[in-house]
């Protein structure tokens, strides 16, 4: 019986030192450890052996197997280190194929991303956005606005009227949004607009159809300083850099004082010089780049709301507009206003 | 507003460069447009000459060759008739540049050296002049002296850009007291300080008369009456601050007119006395289709709020606007009616506009100029008229006027100045800053009483109007600080419907699309383009009474139009593929829709009277993923566009309904109505084969779909916890065989309601249509998921629940494949 162990003992390490591939040792540990192999017989009927051949014969059984066991093991990790470099080898790629494509970006238009640029340092300096509608009431565009009828101002902005009501026009500026948002609330309020507007104007320099962004800020003892001290807080953040701006008198038929507001050029930093008798092209050397309108809210335009709270002997405040498409071109030097609406891709994938 | 630098400078002189006054101006509220220059670039080797001899040229008839005194003799050739020994002239010599640009030179003149050149008014751009060669008086001039010293030459000019409010600005005088007040340089007296001698013959009621029927429109007409006019050119330097203006010198009398009106601001007009029969005026409105030819040679149309300025024959002018034919002064004319008069802005605005008429008077007249300013045109005029036409003035003037306004009186608070402005103004200041302005102030305490000069009467009205004026003297840019607003308790955001926009449109941007801002003005043949047809909603949009183009005279009813538009001009820009939406409104007229704006509503009392959805579009033409190795290149059909769908209710946690649906410009077969709930919110599809061609596309797919009830449903910010359960789910696969017609969603629906609420979902992840399952049959293979809270489900549970899936599908006509 000893000798029988000795022998498959012998056997097996044959065949287990021949095996070449793990699928083949898994076959010699069925064949010589599994249940019906011999050894594992053989051990299973250890108990019909006489006494004194049980111990001898068990141990030696239990020995080879454990020695089995472990040669499968060794060789085992052996044969799988190989088949994995093997595998490993097999399936090299190309590593400088393109990858797999998904679809190709997309972009948000530069319109909505400076729209919303403007919206977001607003909202961070308090202010909620508000929309109205672009179909507008002449009462809303103009004469609350203080604009009254037959009144020059009206012809500053040439209008687009439409045919079913001579009363209805497309806004020619995001400010009948004020009175709307006035109406609908009591002071203080702080709020912006964003929104298209239609001008009967189409050259180089002025599109029918363009977007601005307005700012309303009514409440007790809102000066103008507090208006020039949103702007530097507005335009630093559109600009980038600590930004100085400047106000000039102007006329506005709803507010009062008026004012244009420039900036200081982020090219030049207000200098007009690039280099050294370099005149900047951006300020065109003047060192400001002008950006929109504004003022301290009319009295006659909060008349026309008094009755929700907005009495101008109790509260007072400011309003200013800017033109997006002016902000995007100095930003990103976009040379002609038409690009924005000519929705070109290869313009769009430029703004991520 | 053009002003000669010189002209300015007789009534304020700043003592700086034009240039830096321009940066004053527009830091006080004038803007500059910018300064420029009439004549000469440089008064540099212009000098005054006399010529001491004329003779032939020996080689050429036309030319003549002077010798001139220009502080030296020298020889110079001219080509102009009219030189003779004597006169005195102005010369260009060598070096000198012209006002063209171009360099003066020594020159060869068919053999003869010329050193410089005698010039011409035309050529100095100081009027059109006489032809021929400038010829000076002789006031003791001494040759070879500066030709600028009696010359408005090398004349500095800004142009302003005078805002509609300051009408006073709309002349010389008014600009210099403007420069006045802001550099505080001394103004010179008015210059309608004094009245002319009156020496004619009679009174001017001998002569004319004026009837105002219309005072409302016409609220002062002065007249006066001028005898022994010599008409003829005007003096050269008369000639010259007219053409530095930019206008152009006609003769003395209607150089006059223009003259006062640049000064003034206030408009004249001068009648041939003799072609007005018995010098009788009336002003009335026009009658219903009435005509007459105006001065520039038009026969003009009128109509019944015209304001007509007539005499017994009929219109002879157009009030405010322009004067006629029938009494225009010529060289024959020797007795002159001067008119001054006031009219209603409004009405001059109006009927300009009616008449597509505007001139210098107009755009003056329609910003309601003061009828205190006619007699100050009156005086400045008449005295001219007697020193440059040799005229008399007839006594007394002809004054038709209504009621003059009293100036106003406002009450500046001293609290008020600084509350407005956030910046503090001294009294004394703000007392110098409006005297220099040319109001009337009296302390009151710390307060000002202000009176308003008629030059600001309509301009200058409340407290707030004269805190303006004190502001902008005293120098934003110098003095404002920059403060900002206490806005304690002011919470600034987005409104839940404009933060799940910007959502929406950083998905479609995140999915592949490029936005397109599209115009919101189509052509009226969009709808029949996109096959939509008369009755149809969508077929009206919209239109617009003054369009600048038919092309852009209706406002849009879809989205799609655009994205049409976009996608075909990038495709012939040779763009592969595009994949484009767009985030915005269509215009709908009120009624015809459901659709209401982002949010519900737009605030104000008083409803649009359009209603404006914000929708979401997207066009797909050719791939949504390029063709590559591994695979892809299939352009975009209509589940790539569904799947994007349902990519964007996923991310606002909504459940889209999607039914086979009929739009006129889709597939028939390939498209379908998108709903949410039971409210339809838009469609889907893939393009018809008619539309593509309309546009030149192959084929193209999109959707369009109305925000405000997507946005409605949206769970994002109120989604509940719901506690993972434990028990382990129960997957299975279902093959389904149901005739062709019977939608997918059917049977999905009929699975989960067979299933009950054990079965956690049920997806369709295949379809077959073949001879596996035989003709008139399809397959749908589902996946389905049992599940419970409180225990792991037994084989038992689940094979009851298949069968009762099964019995539920046998309704609809469905078995279970085998």
């Amino acid at each position: 019986m000893l000798k029988r162990i000795e022998q498959i003992k012998s056997e097996a390490e044959g065949a287990i030192a021949a095996a070449g591939s793990t699928a083949e040792l898994e076959e010699l540990r069925v064949r010589f450890l599994g249940r019906k192999a011999e050894l594992t017989m053989l051990l299973r009927g250890i108990a019909d052996l006489p006494q004194e051949e049980r111990g001898k014969v068990g141990s030696a059984a239990n020995r080879v197997r454990q020695q089995l066991e472990l040669k499968l093991e060794e060789c085992a990790a052996e044969l799988e280190a190989s088949e994995i470099s093997v595998s490993l080898a097999e399936g090299q790629v190309d590593v400088t194929l393109p990858g797999s494509p998904t679809h190709p970006a997309g972009h948000l238009h530069l319109i909505t991303r400076t729209t919303r640029q403007i919206e977001d340092v607003m909202i961070g300096l308090g202010y909620r956005v508000i929309e109205g509608p672009e179909v507008e009431h002449d009462y809303y565009n103009f004469t609350a606005l203080n604009h009254p009828p037959g009144h020059p101002a009206r012809m500053l902005q040439d209008t687009f009227y439409v045919q079913s009501d001579p009363e209805v026009l497309l806004r020619t500026h995001t400010s009948p949004v004020q009175i709307r948002a006035m109406e609908t609330q009591a002071p203080p309020i702080f709020v912006v607009v964003p929104g298209k507007v239609y001008r009967r104007d189409s050259d180089a320099t002025h599109s029918p159809m363009f977007h601005q962004v307005e700012g309303l800020a009514i409440g007790e003892g809102i000066t103008l300083a507090d208006l020039q001290g949103t702007l530097v807080e507005m335009l630093g953040a559109i600009f980038g850099g600590s930004r100085q701006v400047r106000m000039r008198p102007h006329f506005f038929p709803f507010t009062e004082p008026s004012v244009e507001f420039d900036v200081s050029c982020f090219l030049c930093d207000g200098s007009g010089q690039l280099a050294v008798g370099e005149r900047c092209n951006l300020c065109k050397g003047i060192g400001w780049i002008e950006v929109g309108g504004a003022g301290m809210v009319d009295p006659n335009v909060l008349g026309f709301v008094e009755a929700n709270g907005y009495d101008p002997e109790k509260v007072q405040g400011f309003a200013f507009g800017m033109g997006v498409e002016r902000i995007a071109m100095l930003r990103h030097g976009v040379p002609d206003l038409r690009r924005f609406f000519d929705n070109d891709v290869r313009v769009l994938g430029q703004f991520l | 507003m053009k002003v000669p630098y010189s002209w300015l400078r007789e009534y304020c002189d700043p003592g700086v460069e034009p240039g830096e006054l321009a940066e004053r101006l527009a830091m006080t509220g004038t803007e500059v447009e910018r300064v420029g220059a009439v004549g000469p670039p440089s008064a540099e080797n212009f000098v005054i000459g006399k010529v001491l001899a004329v003779e032939p040229h020996p080689d050429a008839d036309r030319l003549q060759v002077c010798t001139v005194d220009a502080g030296g003799d020298r020889t110079i050739v001219c080509g102009a008739p009219n030189v003779a020994a004597g006169q005195t002239v102005p010369v260009a010599l060598p070096g000198a540049t012209m006002p063209g640009g171009q360099k003066l030179g020594k020159a060869k003149l068919r053999g003869v050296e010329s050193n410089g050149m005698i010039l011409s008014a035309a050529e100095l751009e100081l009027g059109e002049g006489p032809p021929g060669i400038l010829v000076l008086d002789d006031d003791g001039l001494t040759p070879g002296s500066p030709l600028a010293e009696v010359l408005p030459i090398a004349e500095p000019v800004l142009e302003l850009e005078v805002t509609p409010n300051r009408i006073d600005c709309f002349g010389v005088y008014g600009v210099a007291r403007e420069v006045h007040a802001i550099t505080s340089a001394p103004l010179g007296p008015e210059p309608w300080a004094e009245d002319a001698p009156a020496d004619g013959n009679g009174d001017v009621g001998d002569y004319a008369s004026v009837e105002v029927k219309v005072p409302a429109l016409c609220p002062r007409f002065t007249a006066r009456v001028f005898t022994n006019v010599k008409i003829g050119p005007s003096p050269v330097w008369l000639q010259a601050r007219l053409t530095a203006a930019g206008q152009r010198p006609i003769n003395n009398v209607v150089d006059i007119t223009n003259y006062v009106m640049l000064l003034t601001a206030q408009p004249l007009h001068a009648f041939d006395l003799d072609k007005v029969p018995a010098g009788a005026l009336t002003i009335r409105t026009a009658t219903e289709g009435e005509t007459m030819a105006t001065l520039d040679g038009v026969e003009r149309k009128l109509d019944p709020e015209t304001v007509l300025v007539c005499d017994q024959n009929g219109p002879s002018g157009i009030a405010g606007i322009m004067g006629g034919q029938t009494s225009e002064v010529s060289e024959q004319t020797t007795r002159v009616l001067l008119e001054v008069a006031n009219w209603n802005g409004t009405n001059i605005l109006r009927s300009s506009r009616q008449l597509g008429l505007r001139s210098e008077a107009s755009s003056r007249f329609e910003k309601q100029l003061h009828p205190d300013l006619c007699l100050r045109a009156q005086k400045i005029a008449s005295q001219l008229m007697i020193d440059l036409c040799g005229a008399k003035l007839v006594p007394g003037t002809i004054d038709v006027a209504a009621e003059i306004p009293a100036p106003p009186s406002i009450s500046l608070r001293a609290g008020r100045v600084e509350g407005l402005l956030g910046m503090r103004v001294e009294q004394a200041d703000q007392i110098a800053y409006l005297e220099r302005l040319g109001f009337g102030v009296e302390p009151d305490g710390d307060d000002l009483m202000v009176e308003v000069p008629a030059d600001r009467h309509y301009d200058v009205t409340r407290e707030v109007d004269v805190i303006e004026e004190v502001a902008r003297v005293h120098g934003l840019d110098e003095h404002l600080p920059s403060t900002l607003p206490g806005s304690a308790g002011q919470m600034g955001g987005l409104s839940r419907e404009q933060k799940l926009r910007r959502r929406l449109e950083d998905a479609m941007r995140d999915l592949g699309f490029d936005e397109v801002v599209g115009w919101s003005f189509t052509d009226p043949g969009l709808p029949a383009r996109m096959n939509i047809p008369e009755g149809d909603p969508r077929a009206t949009g919209v239109t617009l009474s003054n369009p600048l183009s038919v092309e852009q005279s209706v406002m849009r009813t879809t989205l799609l139009g655009s994205l049409l538009d976009v996608g075909k001009a990038n495709l012939a820009r040779d763009a592969e593929r595009v994949a484009l939406f767009e985030s915005g409104r269509v215009y709908l007229p009120e009624g015809d829709s459901e659709e209401g704006p982002l949010g519900g509503g737009f605030p104000g009392e008083k409803a649009p009277s359009v209603v404006e959805p914000h929708r979401l579009g997207a066009l797909a033409v050719g791939p949504m993923r390029p063709k590559s190795w591994r695979g892809g290149g299939e352009p975009a059909d209509f589940f790539a566009l569904k799947g994007v769908l349902e990519g964007l209710a996923a991310r606002l946690g909504v459940e889209l309904v999607f039914e086979a649906g009929e739009e006129p410009f889709l597939h028939s077969g390939r498209s379908a109505s998108v709903s949410v709930e039971d409210t339809k919110i838009g469609w889907i599809g893939e393009l018809h084969p008619a539309v593509c061609r309309a546009w030149d596309l192959d084929a193209a797919t999109g959707f369009e779909v109305s925000l405000a009830p997507l946005v409605a449903g949206a769970v994002v910010g109120r989604e509940d916890f719901v506690d993972i359960t434990t028990f382990p789910a129960v997957l299975q696969d279902l093959a389904v065989v149901v005739p062709p017609e019977v939608p997918s969603a059917r049977v999905r629906e009929t699975v989960l309601a067979g299933g009950g609420e054990l079965l956690r979902s049920a997806e369709v992840f295949d379809q077959y249509i073949g001879e596996q399952v035989g003709a008139g049959r399809k397959s749908l293979a589902l996946r389905l998921e049992f599940r419970a809270d409180d225990r792991t489900l037994t084989d038992e549970e689940v094979a009851e629940l298949r069968s009762a899936i099964v019995a539920a599908l046998k309704e609809i006509g469905g078995s279970i494949r085998d």
